[in-house]
């Protein structure tokens, strides 16, 4: 990483090129994602293939058909667990599910669901409150390569431990085990689980509302974006929330200093839970 | 002033470092100061309170999107990488740890080097491992100013005499030498 490049200005304007380069090339947007992330990463996929520029980069990457979904990976967001966060779980369990009890059908939407775990983890959830057979799960993340993971519902055994613990401090009524199947050193999730989940491909940055639902799970994914595609992205949840549903975002994000934060009341402000107005 | 930003990475001993420089910090301090100490993903934000508590400066944990202010000291936030943008805002990513670590040191250095490039002072404190020199290496070649806690006289070595080891550090310091170093040139008289 010694490696310095021609002047700062040169290397800011190659990312700019490249990242208008991917989005005509590819139809991935990166433009307004944090720069100091896209950069570092970038920055990290030169030195590691012993490029001289990012301009060297941009060829590889216009040129090379599959060298694309490398490039994808390093600036997609894949690391995540089961009931990550415990207490917003648990949060989600006493002030959010009574209320949902009460409609006859439910549609939840997992926006930028990555591998899936807190998609199954909502899942188990919604199992133990009654409410999974009258669920319809929307679990979308941009790249296909989580989504298809995502679908397998089979995780590394070495992460039982911890994700038990989450489990139980989020509040779990049952042995997690109940759950799922040990095999090898991997474990595999109750096919059940997924039978309400449909698995897809959404772009927060460049797709648009599909359905109309009762409650979004986004969490720690609007950290990523600038501040006018967190504009952006909330006005799509916006649309995309009945009157009286629910967001509930990662810890560090909040809708303040949004436009539509006059159309939301806080639920829990450590948990980052908000409640469409119903006017 | 020479210098727009000061940022520090600790380890293994560094909540005690921490203390002692910033209570031995002056009051008219006039950069920021944003650390980014290894330390359990499950703590919550006791760090940054009972610094702000010993400390003449105001001392806070980085809210994601927040503007860096000149003479506040910004701790990251625990199980979090704390990055700094060029128009000087934080922002915060859940990324893979980095050297085991999240907050990472070098992911800090290394985007607080690309946006103050030669106007930045790096400090590596006492620590277990070598999390940081990687960043003391995109400090050093952005232009900014590297300096390391004395192993001899830090709590653990490794993490300073790693940094070291690149031969990229300006100079090395005891942690006294560091606060009358950094009392002297970034304080308003």
């Amino acid at each position: 990483m010694v490696k310095e490049f021609n002047s700062d200005r040169t290397e800011d304007i190659e990312i700019e090129l490249l990242l208008e380069g991917i989005l005509k090339r590819f139809g991935y947007d990166f433009r307004e994602y944090n720069r100091a992330h896209v950069k570092r990463r970038l920055l990290h996929r030169v030195a590691s293939l012993h490029l001289s520029s990012i301009s060297q980069l941009q060829h590889k990457i216009l040129h090379e058909d599959l060298f694309f979904q490398v490039i994808l990976q390093d600036l997609s967001i894949n690391v995540t667990e089961m009931f990550r966060d415990p207490t917003f779980y648990k949060t989600l369990r006493a002030e959010v599910i009574p209320i949902l009890k009460t409609y006859p059908y439910l549609k939840i939407w997992h926006a930028g669901c990555s591998t899936g775990e807190e998609v199954y983890s909502v899942a188990i959830l919604l199992l133990e409150e009654g409410l999974l057979e009258r669920t319809q799960i929307y679990a979308t993340d941009f790249n296909p390569q989580v989504i298809e993971v995502a679908k397998k519902g089979i995780y590394p055994v070495s992460r039982i431990k911890e994700y038990t613990y989450n489990y139980q401090v989020a509040g779990g009524k049952h042995s997690f085990s109940n759950y799922y199947t040990a095999r090898y050193d991997s474990v595999i999730f109750d096919s059940d689980l997924k039978k309400n989940i449909v698995f897809a491909e959404h772009n927060l940055v460049t797709d648009h509302v599909f359905a109309e639902v009762n409650l979004i799970i986004c969490r720690n994914v609007l950290i990523y974006f600038n501040k006018q595609l967190q504009n952006r992205v909330v006005k799509l949840f916006n649309e995309s929330l009945i009157k009286g549903g629910y967001l509930g975002l990662g810890s560090k994000e909040n809708l303040m200093f949004t436009d539509v934060f006059d159309a939301f009341e806080i639920v829990d402000s450590k948990e980052k839970i908000y409640h469409k107005k119903v006017q | 002033m020479l210098y727009k930003a000061v940022v520090i990475g600790s380890s293994a001993g560094g909540l005690q470092a921490a203390k002692t420089l910033l209570k031995s910090i002056k009051s008219t301090f006039s950069m920021p100061i944003i650390i980014a100490q290894h330390i359990s993903p499950h703590s919550n934000n006791y760090m940054a309170h009972y610094l702000n508590s010993i400390s003449p400066l105001e001392v806070k944990e980085a809210d994601e999107k927040e503007s860096i202010t000149p003479g506040h000291v910004y701790i990251a936030p625990p199980n979090f990488h704390l990055l700094i943008e060029e128009d000087y805002t934080f922002s915060l990513t859940v990324d893979e740890k980095v050297n085991y670590a999240r907050p990472s040191i070098d992911v800090l250095f290394e985007t607080a080097a690309y946006a103050y490039k030669k106007s930045l002072i790096a400090i590596i404190l006492t620590g277990a491992n070598n999390d940081g020199a990687e960043g003391i290496k995109m400090v050093k070649a952005k232009g900014g100013r590297t300096i390391a806690q004395n192993p001899e006289t830090a709590e653990v070595p490794v993490m300073p005499q790693s940094a070291i080891d690149t031969g990229c550090v300006d100079q090395v310091l005891d942690l006294q030498g560091i606060i009358s170093f950094l009392n002297q040139i970034g304080s308003q008289s």
